[in-house]
């Protein structure tokens, strides 16, 4: 293996390696298995209320892909370096030639492989009982209005926008990059945290915090007659926390509302500079931490 | 395990971030300012919201799990509808309308059910006595429908649905044809719309006292369009404001002697 500064074998290793033991998580697996449970059955949540069953499903279905991405990072995130510190596997990591900082990225890349592929099976999994769903309305639809060939074109045409819309991709990849953000910013606070479970609590602490910066950020730049502290802390909260509300895109793309493609790609932007400055602070803090 | 670290690396950590995020500060709100003009981040999670959802529901929608609590809560309206609990469908109703303000659909079902469905069990009501309350009580319901969808159109202006929704509305329910009239003039007047629309909003305009001229002037050019315009209903309706308007022989598009309308 190669023994300079920065070598991407190297890190590619530690990756696979983290990637392969998330994945042999129980937790993954319950997890995952409960979302993609959510997201079957959100078809027959659907049929529970009386009207647009495909606003339902897509609602149920991003709503708890959302959640379990979210889950997944922060749990998976917050519990690497302790349990690395706990069972010593770091020590035998870092006693070799690998700078701290490719350590970070390995981990980081391996819940990123572990985030991409819940995104894909949760994604694949919800587009194919979209379009089951949507073949069984489309049939449904041609048995009643066979009648009316106007009138059954533009009942197809309706049924058929208001299932499946391309929006939706872009607006499945942003809840990824959300994760990744949600995972880079867990892995930054567990280099100071002495525990995993102080991790995910500062981290999920910080989850809704970032929720909340967007209003911080208003009363601090519009506050007007607010003492200067409120608008210190105000202000304070603004900078150091991402406005996680920038990434809640899917709210409105199932509302029937289109992505335009530079939102999409401001978005995406905006969360890879957030993790790479997270990552970034993560290594200036782990540089000389004491093991 | 020990596990130190430098107070003032962590001190730095926390001024770097805060300066990055006064450089970043520019783009998320310009950001935020193109997604609002797209139609993303229009809802306002106020405190009227937070007295509506309910501590939990509150911290849901604003932990980004806006649609999610939306989708449960008209769960909930399904329920109250089945145990016809009008008032709690009215509450619940407001809610997801404001938590998810561009799905048509909600407006659209949220007005039915409290136009055609409240209203006329509130009609039937055998626990009221009075007839004159009764219809009171069926009015108000109507009017909610009504504002339902007015609100749904200002939340929604670039779209035709809503407005023919409250066309729709004003015909069966309010008998307000005039109002009708101009809810479904305005439908039609956005592109790609369905060619029914057109129809429906001259025939509201044809039982307007007063309008009659004007309906025909329309009705007319609709049946000049060709035959996809040319529904029995048309004809008939330009034959009967023909014969009103008693418009001279060589003018009409129906013949004088033609009766079977």
């Amino acid at each position: 293996m190669s023994s300079s500064f920065f070598a991407p074998a190297r890190v590619m290793a530690i990756g696979r390696n983290t990637f392969t033991e998330l994945v042999r998580q129980k937790v993954f697996y319950f997890l995952l298995l409960f979302s993609l449970i959510m997201i079957g059955s959100s078809s027959f949540l659907a049929k529970i209320s009386f009207a647009g069953e495909f606003q339902m499903l897509k609602d149920v279905a991003l709503g708890a892909m959302s959640v379990f991405l979210c889950l997944l990072a922060i749990l998976a995130t917050a519990m690497l370096l302790p349990r690395d510190l706990e069972d010593r596997t770091i020590f035998t990591i870092l006693s070799k030639p690998v700078p701290r900082f490719e350590y970070l990225l390995g981990k980081l890349l391996g819940v990123v492989f572990m985030l991409t592929l819940s995104t894909l099976l949760m994604g694949g999994l919800f587009l194919a009982v979209l379009l089951m769903r949507e073949q069984v309305v489309l049939m449904e639809t041609q048995r009643s209005l066979a009648s009316s060939p106007q009138e059954l074109a533009a009942a197809i045409a309706e049924v058929k926008r208001s299932a499946f819309t391309w929006d939706l991709i872009p607006g499945m990849a942003i809840l990824l990059v959300k994760s990744v953000l949600l995972a880079s910013l867990t892995l930054l606070i567990s280099t100071i945290a002495t525990s995993g479970i102080f991790a995910i609590l500062v981290s999920a602490s910080a989850y809704f915090i970032g929720h909340l910066q967007v209003t911080a950020r208003e009363y601090w730049l519009d506050g007007i007659g607010v003492h200067w502290w409120t608008r210190l802390f105000t202000a304070v909260v603004a900078l150091i926390f991402p406005d996680l509300q920038a990434f809640n895109l899917t709210d409105d793309i199932v509302a029937g509302v289109h992505l335009p493609m530079g939102i999409f790609w401001q978005t995406v932007a905006l969360g890879g500079v957030y993790v790479a400055v997270y990552y970034a602070v993560a290594c200036f803090l782990f540089q000389n931490r004491e093991l | 395990m020990t596990s130190r670290l430098s107070p003032a690396r962590i001190v730095g950590g926390i001024v770097f971030l805060a300066c990055v995020g006064a450089l970043l500060l520019p783009w998320e709100i310009q950001l935020q300012k193109q997604g609002r003009e797209a139609g993303f981040r229009t809802v306002a999670l106020n405190l009227s919201l937070r007295e509506q959802l309910g501590q939990s529901g509150f911290l849901a929608a604003l932990s980004g799990f806006r649609a999610p609590v939306a989708a449960f809560l008209w769960i909930q309206s399904h329920i109250a509808w089945e145990h016809t609990e009008w008032g709690k469908m009215a509450a619940l109703f407001d809610t997801v309308t404001t938590l998810q303000p561009h799905t048509l659909l909600y407006w659209d079902i949220a007005a039915w059910h409290m136009a055609w469905n409240a209203s006329i069990a509130a009609e039937q009501d055998l626990n009221q006595q009075s007839e004159l309350l009764r219809q009171r009580a069926s009015d108000q319901y109507i009017e909610l429908g009504r504002d339902i969808l007015e609100r749904g159109i200002r939340n929604n202006p670039k779209d035709y649905y809503l407005y023919e929704r409250l066309g729709i509305l004003l015909r069966e329910r309010s008998k307000d044809h005039s109002g009708a009239a101009d809810a479904l003039t305005k439908a039609a007047s956005f592109p790609e719309v369905p060619t029914y629309i057109k129809r429906a909003a001259v025939y509201e305009l044809a039982k307007v006292p007063g309008r009659e001229r004007e309906a025909y002037q329309r009705l007319k050019a609709l049946y000049e369009e060709g035959n996809t315009q040319r529904a029995p209903t048309l004809t008939a309706r330009l034959h009967e404001l023909e014969e009103k308007l008693q418009i001279p022989e060589n003018e009409r598009v129906t013949p004088r002697t033609k009766k079977a309308y």
